[in-house]
């Protein structure tokens, strides 16, 4: 198994040199990040030719991708435009940790600029991975169980309703019932805007609160498919030989139901978990700019906006190996789930 | 006794077969197709939804459905305005027949993209293997790991008003249309391509391609004949389902901002900043967003029943 791991790991380093030179490339004209430099008054010829210098926009493609990738400090740069190379660079590379400094904070490492935003979309991304499963066992274990049952055949239309529902228009209908109607009718109504108010201060309350409808836009999509895979794969371990033979020896029905289909019908759910990260992340984008949230996906769209190379490269990067190490850990939970399958 | 029975037994069913001649595969398909309730449904408002948008051609004129009036902003639905009026007066109606025009017509055109790119990638990847397939997959998993949306608005910034608006029909598009359908088509094909690899890598072993090479077929033709048509029905299933994701991925780039650009219509960039009038004027994005919801569950349902009807596996007849 750890040759198994060592190997995966080694292939993801080519994969990722081939995402991160694509990427590259498609940041190059990503706009001009100099433009809204001046702040509202447009960016000056004369300040404009000192900041691409100092920028090192000047450079060529490959020497800027060059940089990014391990750094400048081994050569030098030329910051007062007398042509002359004179600074060494203080740029240490992705390669060394260092994701370079953001064009749109000047001065402020990337790192700490995706660092501060991080916990917030984690904690959205965690809370709803948490219904998620949760609710798709439930539900999903309830309509196996009572398979063509009336309320079977709810679930199944309302799940197919609710997978086939965008993102934003599920988030806008329970903007609409949730807090406005609500407030309307003076029930207690939900927040739609922030982590928290600014009277109150962040409490965990507050923070909780403000997370409610944010964590069901990001969810029920998946819920509702998670629900839909749950049932199909518990009916399929219920009709199987041990299920009956467990049935056949008197066990109670928890235990068959929980200890031997469950455990069993959870095995492919454990791979759609893993491999949908990336389609959960994609919805964090969405989510978070209608819920305000400060998160990475508003960070990102922000600083698509104003052509922020370094920290866009940065969270893109980021993401890629998030998803490269979740699939790696996927297939291992599997395998451990499952001794029938071997990788090695 | 044996030798008896045996003949009676078979003269007994030769003209039961006769009665009642084998159905085709199309046939099948079809009778296995028409069980599927809420694949009918979907069917039935796709058509339905199809008629609306390019029907109410007739009733409005395109004109009408970019004139803006701002003393008559936001008001609510009246016999004038059935669907009321958006933030510069213009009537919702007329625009989401519009806008499902292209909504659709991106939809379509952008699963075209996706099954073109798919379909050659996953070909030549799953019929020669070794180094091409190494590549070709390791590339194909490159673009799988970045979620496509953030892929897609990094893209639309690259591609944003380098493209002119052009005259087609009379009518002016945006030149954006164009490049959303391609770049939801460029970064939507991974999936395909796997389901098409894995097609080939499993019918080029079957004997029916050993005898088409058998006999000299070249290996194009053994492509484009004799494999392409055998792995048609998970293609049409992936295709249909594709058609809605290129729909909703529209609307979301758009709802962002940075998707169709404005005087064209589509349902998302109607309700690109819907949400500030959350409290005041629920009909900015109902009537929008309600029609992408119906779209998608139609073909997600048609989708279903396809996949049911085309399964081999499934004995319902």
């Amino acid at each position: 198994m750890t040759r198994y791991i060592i190997r995966r790991l080694l292939q993801a380093i080519p994969l990722l040199f081939i995402i991160s030179i694509v990427l590259f490339a498609l940041m190059q004209t990503m706009g001009d990040p100099i433009a809204t430099m001046g702040g509202r008054t447009a960016t000056k010829a004369k300040d404009r030719e000192r900041l691409t210098r100092q920028l090192g926009l000047d450079k060529p493609i490959y020497m800027q991708y060059l940089f990014w990738l391990i750094g400048n400090d081994w050569t030098k740069t030329d910051m007062d435009g007398d042509g002359v190379p004179e600074t060494p660079g203080k740029r240490k590379g992705v390669l060394r940790g260092d994701f370079g400094t953001s064009l749109v904070n000047r001065g402020v490492p990337v790192t700490k600029v995706i660092g501060d935003r991080l916990p917030n979309t984690l904690l959205l991304m965690l809370a709803a991975e948490f219904v998620i499963i949760t609710g798709a066992l439930l539900i999903g274990i309830y309509s196996a169980l009572h398979q063509y049952s009336t309320a079977d055949n709810v679930i199944t239309t309302a799940t197919f309703i609710l997978y086939s529902m965008p993102v934003f228009f599920f988030a806008l209908v329970a903007m609409y019932i949730f807090s406005v109607n609500f407030k309307r009718w003076g029930l207690p109504y939900l927040p739609t805007v922030g982590m928290f108010e600014p009277e109150t201060g962040k409490t965990p309350i507050q923070v909780a609160w403000h997370m409610v409808l944010p964590v069901a836009t990001l969810s029920f999509a998946f819920f509702a498919g998670y629900s839909r895979y749950v049932r199909g794969s518990m009916l399929e371990v219920l009709s199987q030989d041990y299920v009956r033979t467990a049935k056949s020896k008197g066990l109670p029905k928890p235990d068959i139901i929980y200890i031997h289909a469950l455990k069993n019908a959870a095995l492919p759910i454990v791979t759609i978990i893993g491999l949908d990260l990336p389609f959960l992340l994609g919805g964090a984008i969405v989510t978070e700019r209608i819920f305000a949230w400060p998160g990475m996906g508003r960070l990102f769209l922000d600083h698509v906006e104003r052509s922020d190379t370094p920290v866009v490269m940065g969270i893109l990067m980021m993401i890629a190996v998030a998803v490269i190490i979740f699939q790696i850990i996927t297939d291992v939970t599997y395998a451990w789930l499952d001794p029938r399958i071997r990788y090695d | 006794m044996e030798q008896t029975a045996t003949p009676t037994t078979v003269a007994q069913l030769v003209p039961d077969e006769l009665e009642t001649p084998p159905l085709t595969l199309s046939q099948l398909t079809w009778r296995r197709f028409k069980r599927h309730k809420m694949a009918i449904f979907g069917g039935i408002t796709l058509i339905l939804l199809f008629i609306f948008s390019f029907g109410g051609v007739f009733v409005f004129t395109e004109a009408y459905a970019n004139f803006t009036e701002t003393g008559n902003r936001l008001q609510s639905p009246s016999s004038i305005h059935p669907f009321g009026t958006d933030t510069v007066g213009r009537d919702i109606l007329a625009r989401v027949i519009y806008g499902g025009q292209i909504s659709i017509l991106i939809g379509i055109t952008a699963m075209l993209v996706e099954v073109t790119v798919g379909v050659i990638i996953g070909s030549l990847s799953g019929f020669y293997g070794g180094k091409i397939d190494s590549i070709l997959m390791r590339f194909t998993e490159a673009v799988f790991i970045i979620p496509q949306i953030f892929l897609l608005l990094v893209m639309a910034k690259y591609f944003a008003g380098k493209v002119p608006n052009m005259t087609l029909f009379g009518r002016t598009f945006s030149g954006s249309v164009v490049v959303i359908i391609l770049i939801i088509g460029l970064t939507s094909w991974p999936y395909l391509a796997r389901i098409v690899r894995s097609q080939f890598l499993y019918l080029k072993e079957n004997e029916f391609i050993l005898a088409a090479r058998a006999i000299g077929t070249p290996t194009s033709q053994i492509i484009v004949r004799h494999i392409i048509p055998n792995s048609m029905a998970p293609i049409l299933v992936a295709a249909t389902l594709g058609v809605a994701t290129a729909i909703t991925t529209e609307a979301y780039i758009s709802f962002l901002g940075m998707g169709v650009r404005p005087p064209t219509a589509t349902w998302g960039n109607m309700l690109e900043g819907a949400y500030n009038y959350i409290e005041t004027a629920w009909w900015l994005w109902l009537f929008p967003g309600m029609l992408i919801a119906l779209t998608v569950l139609s073909i997600n349902f048609l989708g279903d029943g396809l996949r049911d009807a085309f399964d081999p596996r499934s004995r319902a007849i």
